[in-house]
């Protein structure tokens, strides 16, 4: 079996909050293969939203080993995190975070701006990918001319953008009503099946349901782990 | 990211902002348009100073007798021994660096020209004295030495004399009477513009110096022959006027027998000195008029601070957002930065329209509200001086949002509501 995608030992993270150390990881250890779909789960307190920040490489653990890709992570500096993102990582957010009064085409070329592509080839690319999830007629509208759905999967087209290693996904239906939500985890869906590792941190057990690995977390440390 | 991408990301963020990025700058234009107004001003002010000390001849000296004291008190300038015909003469032939040399007697006098009365002030000289003097003459011509030496009766009048007297033109060879004595008139001097000491110098009737001293002053002093008030002389071009001004001091104190270390019984005058405390005077009033107009720029440049820094807490979530896509903290501060430079750029640019304008508008409408005097001009560098400022202000007070900006957490600023 070849090296996993995501290879994680004993890692901790620790914050220094007034009172004390808030301990929210406390020595996690996980491999999770490429095109693997997974969904980490648990309540809130319990380490998923560190442990998703550690994956994207927003955080670094406060010891142990975090190796993504064949990059050690630990003790990079921000700027060498800052590319590791832009070339590795594809973040989906809760409230989507597109760029107000931007469109939906510039939106989705903003990863591409920070890796020094031309604007010609970062339209070319952010036009394809927004074909991917189905907006190709839409790439000039606004996000605020936009349905909640449209606008997640603006946002899914620009993580896909930069053709990332990892696809993470934070809570990516929260603010979606149901039948929305539905659409949107059929694209997940489809963009596993052509083979894109897939991560999504939710604590709704029907998103959960559909990954093939659920990952529960309780108290800063990997409890379940089902596939 | 390229400069030139970045540039672009900060003029879409501004665009979408318009009307905020508009409030930012006013700050600046007004600073901008203040330093160019007061600037351009005070630079206009100083042409004009130049012009009028030119007038009066940066090449040009005045001699005058020395006071002489009767009794152990002083009696005044002017009080001594006058200078005489013969020491033109003597100047002009002994000193090679004098080029033109005149004496002077004037008077105040009444003119009339068929009944009607004009009070102007009556100068006698020489026929080099228009040469020393840089005048020059509209029509006619001026008299001649040998007109001088026979103390012809005639005249050349000054724009204004020549206005007062024949409204309707035709001053040119007509007859004008000076305590009874008939002048003919010969020449009309140019426009002389205003003296050092805003007084007309157009107001004038000059005559050769002869025929002022016998007919009109009777200008006389017991003992000189041929007596004149003043003496003009012009040095020649390339001469150093303090050395031309020793040499003629040693010939003076020599021809006018003043002991060795004996107080000198002349004075003369020399308008470089004149020209220079001009220029003190208007390089002090320049910074200080620059000065205020840079304190306006700093306090626009505090504007743009300000706006600056509730644009990024605003935008937190965004810089949120690009640093979790991949930009570096140096491409999140030079978005701010550049945001701010562009900003203040073209506010400068604004400014110097603005200024410009105004600075126009006083020059144009300032006579009608009784600012007299008052003249502009627009250097180009000082344009881009303001412009460049106007830059260099955007760095210094963007620079402190831009790196608080870059220096935001990920995870918290993508928090942020």
């Amino acid at each position: 079996m070849s090296a996993p995608l995501i290879r994680a030992r004993g890692l901790t993270r620790v914050y220094k909050l007034g009172g004390g150390d808030v301990h929210a990881l406390r020595g996690v250890d996980l491999d999770i293969a490429r095109g693997e779909y997974c969904a980490i789960m648990g309540a809130s307190g319990s380490g998923k939203s560190t442990f998703m920040n550690l994956l994207g490489a927003l955080d670094r653990p406060s010891s142990g080993e975090l190796v993504i890709d064949g990059e050690a992570l630990q003790g990079k500096r921000p700027d060498e995190l800052a590319r590791f993102r832009n070339r590795a990582v594809g973040f989906v957010f809760q409230q989507f975070n597109l760029l107000p009064r931007t469109t939906a085409l510039d939106n989705v070329a903003l990863p591409l701006l920070y890796r020094g592509w031309s604007l010609k080839k970062r339209r070319e690319r952010a036009e394809e990918c927004l074909r991917m999830v189905g907006l190709a007629e839409r790439m000039d509208h606004h996000p605020s001319q936009l349905s909640g759905g449209q606008q997640q999967r603006v946002a899914i087209a620009r993580a896909l953008s930069g053709e990332p290693s990892i696809l993470l996904a934070d809570e990516p239906t929260g603010a979606l009503d149901s039948q929305t939500s539905e659409d949107v985890m059929d694209i997940f869906d489809q963009l596993n099946a052509s083979g894109i590792t897939l991560i999504i941190v939710t604590h709704e057990a029907d998103v959960g349901a559909r990954a093939r690995r659920r990952i529960t977390f309780r108290d800063g440390l990997v409890v379940e782990d089902l596939t | 990211m390229s400069l030139m991408a970045a540039v672009l990301v900060a003029l879409t963020a501004l665009r979408v902002n318009a009307l905020r990025s508009f409030l930012a700058i006013l700050g600046v234009i007004f600073g901008v348009a203040a330093v160019i107004t007061t600037v351009s001003l005070a630079q206009g002010a100083r042409d004009a100073v130049e012009t009028r000390i030119a007038s009066l001849g940066a090449s040009t000296l005045n001699i005058t007798a020395g006071s002489r004291a009767r009794g152990g008190r002083p009696g005044g300038a002017g009080s001594g021994t006058p200078f005489s015909d013969a020491d033109i003469n003597a100047l002009r032939t002994d000193l090679d660096f004098i080029t033109a040399a005149s004496g002077l007697v004037q008077s105040n006098v009444t003119a009339v020209v068929d009944g009607a009365n004009w009070p102007t002030q009556m100068i006698g000289s020489n026929a080099e004295y228009t040469e020393v003097r840089d005048w020059t003459l509209a029509e006619g011509r001026m008299f001649n030495e040998g007109e001088t030496q026979r103390a012809s009766r005639l005249v050349v009048i000054g724009q204004t004399t020549a206005r007062a007297l024949f409204p309707s033109g035709g001053a040119l060879g007509a007859t004008i009477r000076v305590d009874s004595q008939p002048f003919e008139i010969i020449g009309v001097l140019g426009d002389l513009g205003a003296g050092a000491f805003g007084q007309d110098q157009n107001d004038i009737l000059l005559a050769p110096v002869t025929t002022v001293r016998s007919r009109v002053t009777g200008f006389s002093r017991a003992g000189v022959r041929d007596p004149v008030q003043q003496v003009w002389v012009k040095i020649a071009p390339g001469v150093n006027m303090e050395t031309a001004t020793l040499e003629l001091e040693d010939y003076l104190r020599v021809r006018r027998n003043v002991a060795p270390g004996g107080q000198d019984n002349f004075s003369i005058r020399n308008f470089a000195d004149l020209i220079r405390a001009f220029n003190e005077t208007q390089r002090v009033l320049g910074l200080l008029l620059a000065s205020a107009g840079l304190i306006t720029l700093l306090v626009g440049g505090i504007g743009i601070m300000n706006v600056m820094l509730v644009s990024v807490t605003e935008r937190t979530r965004e810089i949120g957002l690009r640093l979790a896509v991949g930009a570096r903290r140096r491409d999140i501060r030079n978005q701010f930065l550049i945001e701010s430079v562009v900003l203040c750029s073209a506010g400068g640019v604004i400014g110097l329209g603005v200024g410009v304008l105004v600075a126009s508008a006083i020059e144009s409408f300032g006579p009608a509200l009784g600012l007299t005097g008052l003249a502009v001009s627009v250097d180009p560098s000082i344009a881009l001086i303001a412009i460049g400022s106007a830059a260099s202000i955007g760095i210094l007070f963007g620079f402190y949002p831009a790196m608080r900006a870059s220096r935001l957490d990920p995870i918290e600023a993508l928090r942020h509501e």
